[in-house]
């Protein structure tokens, strides 16, 4: 995946000086993406809680490591974060993530839906910090690791994890804001960029930032 | 504001049609270089229907997008020029316009065919009690018989085209505008979305813009051709007639189907003694549903030899299990009973069934070129996509290069070697899935509905191109719809959905 | 049966407005929430099973659909059992492993916890239609119309994924990448198709944006509904119902003494 240097198709850089106003309500194609992504993650997660059993049977021989499986919950709000770049779109996109996988079904039931509701917040409120001005790798890993931070302490308090031992809790916290960060803010930003070559965004910020990679477009 | 001249009455006088005026129109998508229409100036009286010609790029779809009024705000593009329909703009005429796109799947909002009817209305706050009789006029209107909780999701794909166009008539629109609409339906949705169109200008006098580029359809459905030029403005603008007659070149050469310009077929120089490759006695075809273990059998009693240098065709109607007997063939699915061997000149020392061999032993002797070439999409740039199949190979560099090269030459794609095969043109993504395929060098080529949707210079190319395949010796089995596909090419055609799935000679000229 | 539009009999529970069965899941599962004791989850779920009977789901597609529940209750429970904050009594210990007294009555209470958040959650959400919840959370808790139904076209357009993933699969079997290449090959046969998937459903996403817009929708004028959702004097005694089993549950660990607040 690497740029050419014979580049067809020149991108169109804003001149300074020339900025079109922000434009922070959601069109209709937002609200739609926003959803598609919502609910093609709430599917994974709904896999990934069907596959959360085994695996955090294998991490158990020193409990509070199945917190790096967590991130697998939190990627939806950086996602649709980083693509709709709107205020909202990182809690809207793990909430509808989050439904989703509830209604498939899950074992946790109703509290499906306040965990994506608090980790979206976990997301989002770092995008705010940064006026959803700033979408570089580093606010996209900061993303990640807000959520793994709100799914951390919301796991230690509410579930069967706050029955442990401090030091097991406290090595589940740290996984799971490692996990955030990787799984859910790392991995978020390369799909991203991936889908922006693919002229997916065409319709997104995020598709039309100077991408690099020469495209097919024609005229 | 000036008053909407001209009242045309249809049968329903209140369905006013909608007067089009463009004067030096443009429009620029953002974060590309060039406008995809420039300069364009138009005047379409109430209840005329047009249809809208032109090369790819010219901006058709373009100009019908502002018509209906989504391109969108400043965040998405520039406009220069006025484009006013009734003396208003785009925009604020929403509700009076009426858009049915390309792709089926991509327009059905509701899950049952009633509240996706309704879907449109309530947008523009019909109330309800007149909502229901709406819809049910709608349904009416275009064919669709079915109940109003019937599963948008079973739908076939003519039948999805008209549930779109149902919604947008229950809007009750002075513009239909349709976007290629039947360019993803078999022939009986083509026609029957074709009726459902007329049936509804017929009754309602609106206003319409039609681009297709199947124009022996809707030749005589439209009383005027405009067609675009993709340097800007308008190319020419006159009867059906005479613009067909005057442009025809150069609009056969830009990819449309012109009725009296039909594509030549190639000749072909037939192997002698061709050798089995392929051979089923009693084939079963199914799939095996989600969560279940046995396949449901949609195809049965399947008797075929597959032969190198014959092209086998495989006919009949929608849901009777053409793809999926194509893909059995191609050793992807699993037969459901019945016998399905490999000669042993083609197996070639592994087991003779081919469901059961490696990807890459597949690789040499079957290639697949699936109905939606997307889905075959591997790799960030056409050049690495091409590469990844003699890599599993295991060829040389040098090798797979040249091979590589030598393809991309013959399938004029080497101007595209590093784009990302996602935004290739329809034309482009099916010369490129067919390259993949190639790039192996397979004695059986399985090709699922291959000339879909293509315009008549793809639809060439690609006939050209298997001809030579065929010479060279390459086996052809392909699932079509395509009755000139199957007049081109086919020496053998058997047509499932029958009782006995019927064994025709050769339909091959 | 679709994995998210369930075949729904007509049945009482079925006829039930949704916005009325959201309320009773989240009331339930807050109060059993609030505490990890074996009582409190032991009578919710005792109470919950007398009126699941009332489910209006047949026994194949109750098994079938509440499966993860029954698989992740005892995982649970055995976790915190070993691993579980210790008390009273010990009764084995291995390593990091101690059995306590303490910690098998909170593995039970984890385990029964499960269960009485996890089996009405699904049963509720499994006999409601998607347009039918969009249309409550629209029209009775008056949320923006916009989102709710942009999030219901999105919902049905992952109705044809799983047909998409199986072409995706069967096209990399072709393309000679289906089988081998050890762990590395695994992931990127996950990776892979995932991605792919990605591309085509925002794809299709854009494309169906469009044409809602192109049908009027996504203005802020008032827009009218051709269904009604209203809340029935069953939907509030379904809501009393849910009110008074978490309310009883808790009442009853309290009086047991078991009741042990998680926040304090």
């Amino acid at each position: 995946m690497h740029a050419s240097t014979t580049s067809r198709h020149q991108p169109v850089r804003q001149s300074p000086g020339v900025r079109k106003p922000r434009n922070f309500r959601w069109r209709v194609v937002d609200i739609v993406v926003a959803s598609v992504i919502g609910v093609a993650s709430g599917v994974i997660f709904w896999a990934w809680g069907l596959a959360w059993s085994p695996l955090s049977a294998i991490l158990a021989f020193t409990p509070g490591l199945e917190g790096l499986l967590a991130g697998g919950w939190l990627f939806a709000g950086v996602l649709g974060g980083l693509i709709i770049r709107k205020p909202g779109a990182a809690l809207y996109t793990e909430v509808i993530a989050a439904v989703v996988s509830m209604l498939i079904g899950t074992q946790w039931g109703f509290s499906t839906l306040i965990w994506g509701i608090v980790e979206g917040l976990g997301a989002e409120i770092v995008l705010a910090l940064f006026f959803y001005a700033n979408w570089r790798l580093g606010v996209a890993l900061l993303a990640g690791a807000g959520a793994g931070v709100a799914v951390g302490l919301l796991d230690t308090t509410f579930t069967s994890y706050s029955a442990l031992d401090f030091a097991y809790k406290a090595v589940y916290f740290v996984s799971a804001v490692v996990s955030g960060t990787v799984l859910a803010g790392l991995l978020s930003w390369l799909a991203v960029r991936g889908l922006a070559r693919t002229g997916a965004l065409s319709r997104f910020a995020a598709g039309r930032e100077g991408s690099r990679a020469p495209s097919a477009a024609r005229s | 504001m000036p008053a909407p001249t001209s009242f045309t009455p249809g049968r329903e006088p209140h369905r006013r049609a909608v007067q089009i005026r463009a004067h030096d129109w443009g429009w620029r998508h953002a974060g590309r270089h060039n406008p995809a229409v420039s300069g364009l100036g138009l005047q379409i009286e109430p209840g005329e229907r047009v249809l809208l010609l032109g090369a790819s790029g010219a901006g058709k779809s373009t100009l019908l997008h502002a018509l209906a009024g989504v391109l969108g705000d400043a965040e998405d593009g520039d406009a220069t020029g006025s484009l006013l329909i009734d003396g208003r703009r785009a925009a604020e005429a929403r509700g009076r316009v009426g858009l049915v796109l390309q792709d089926p799947d991509s327009q059905v909002v509701l899950a049952r065919v009633g509240d996706d009817v309704a879907f449109g209305c309530e947008n523009l706050a019909v109330p309800r009690a007149e909502i229901w009789p709406r819809v049910r006029r709608a349904l009416a209107e275009v064919g669709l018989d079915l109940p109003l909780d019937h599963p948008t999701s079973s739908l076939s794909g003519g039948q999805k085209q008209r549930l779109a166009l149902a919604g947008v008539l229950a809007m009750q629109p002075g513009l239909l505008l349709l976007d290629e609409p039947t360019a993803n339906l078999d022939p009986e949705g083509v026609i029957d979305v074709r009726d459902a169109v007329v049936r509804s200008l017929d009754l309602s006098g609106a206003t319409c813009v039609i681009i297709e580029h199947r124009v022996e359809v809707w030749q005589d459905v439209v009383d005027r051709v405009i067609v675009l030029d993709p340097a800007g403005g308008v190319l020419a603008d006159g009867a059906t007639r005479d613009i067909l007659a005057s442009q025809g070149e150069r609009l056969a050469q830009a990819g449309v189907w012109v009725p009296a310009l039909p594509p030549r077929f190639p000749t072909r120089h037939p192997v002698p003694q061709p050798q089995t490759l392929l051979r089923a006695e009693g084939l079963m075809v199914g799939r095996v549903p989600f969560g279940r273990r046995t396949a449901s059998v949609v195809a049965d009693n399947i008797t075929l030899d597959v032969r190198a240098g014959t092209a086998s065709v495989v006919t009949g109607p929608n849901g009777a299990g053409k793809s999926t007997l194509a893909l059995t063939l191609a050793g992807l699915l699993a037969p459901a009973g019945g016998m399905l061997r490999a000669s042993d000149a083609f197996s070639a020392g592994i087991r003779p069934e081919p469901h059961r061999w490696r990807s890459t032993q597949l690789l040499t002797r079957i290639g697949t070129v699936f109905q939606d070439p997307e889905h075959q999409f591997l790799a960030a740039t056409v050049r690495d996509d091409l590469l990844i199949g003699p890599r599993a190979l295991g060829l040389s560099v040098v090798q797979q290069t040249s091979r590589v090269d030598e393809l991309m030459l013959r399938l004029r794609l080497d101007h595209l070697a590093d784009a990302n095969p996602f935004t290739l043109s329809g034309g482009e993504k099916r010369r490129m899935s067919v390259a993949t395929v190639l790039a192996t060098r397979p004695r059986l080529l399985v090709l699922d509905e291959p000339t879909f949707g293509q315009d008549s210079r793809t639809w060439q190319e690609l006939v050209t191109l298997l001809a030579e395949l065929l010479d060279e010796g390459t086996a052809i089995v392909a699932v079509t719809h395509d009755a000139q596909f199957v007049s081109a090419l086919a020496d053998e055609e058997y047509r499932l959905g029958t009782p006995d799935p019927i064994r025709l000679g050769s339909g091959a000229l | 049966m679709s994995l998210l539009t369930p075949t729904i009999r007509p049945s009482v529970v079925a006829r039930l407005n949704p916005v009325a069965k959201l309320a009773v899941a989240l009331t339930v599962s807050c109060a059993l929430l609030l505490s990890i004791d074996w009582v409190s989850a032991g009578v919710a779920l005792l109470l919950e099973a007398v009126l699941l009977v009332w489910s209006g789901l047949s026994a194949r597609q109750f098994w079938l659909r509440t499966a993860p529940v029954w698989i992740a209750a005892p995982m649970a429970s055995i976790t915190t059992v070993l691993y579980g904050e210790d008390s009273g009594a010990l009764l084995w210990q291995f390593g990091f492993i101690s059995v306590t007294e303490g910690s098998a009555q909170l593995g039970l209470a984890i385990g029964l916890r499960v269960l009485a958040i996890g089996l009405p959650g699904i049963v509720l959400l499994a006999t409601t239609d998607p347009t039918d919840l969009a249309d409550g959370l629209a029209q009775v808790l008056r949320l923006p119309a916009r989102f709710v139904l942009g999030g219901l076209a999105g919902l049905r357009l992952v109705g044809m994924f799983i047909e998409d993933w199986h072409c995706l699969t069967l096209a990399r079997r072709a393309r000679g990448v289906g089988d081998g290449g050890g762990v590395r090959g695994a992931a990127r046969r996950f990776f892979g198709p995932a991605f792919s998937l990605l591309v085509i459903s925002v794809r299709r996403g854009s494309k169906l944006a469009t044409a809602m817009e192109a049908r009027g929708f996504g203005s802020d004028e008032p827009r009218t509904w051709a269904r009604l959702s209203q809340v029935r004097a069953a939907d509030a005694v379904l809501v009393g119902v849910g009110c008074a089993i978490s309310g009883i549950a808790i009442a009853v660990a309290v009086w047991a003494g078991t009741w042990s607040f998680v926040l304090a």
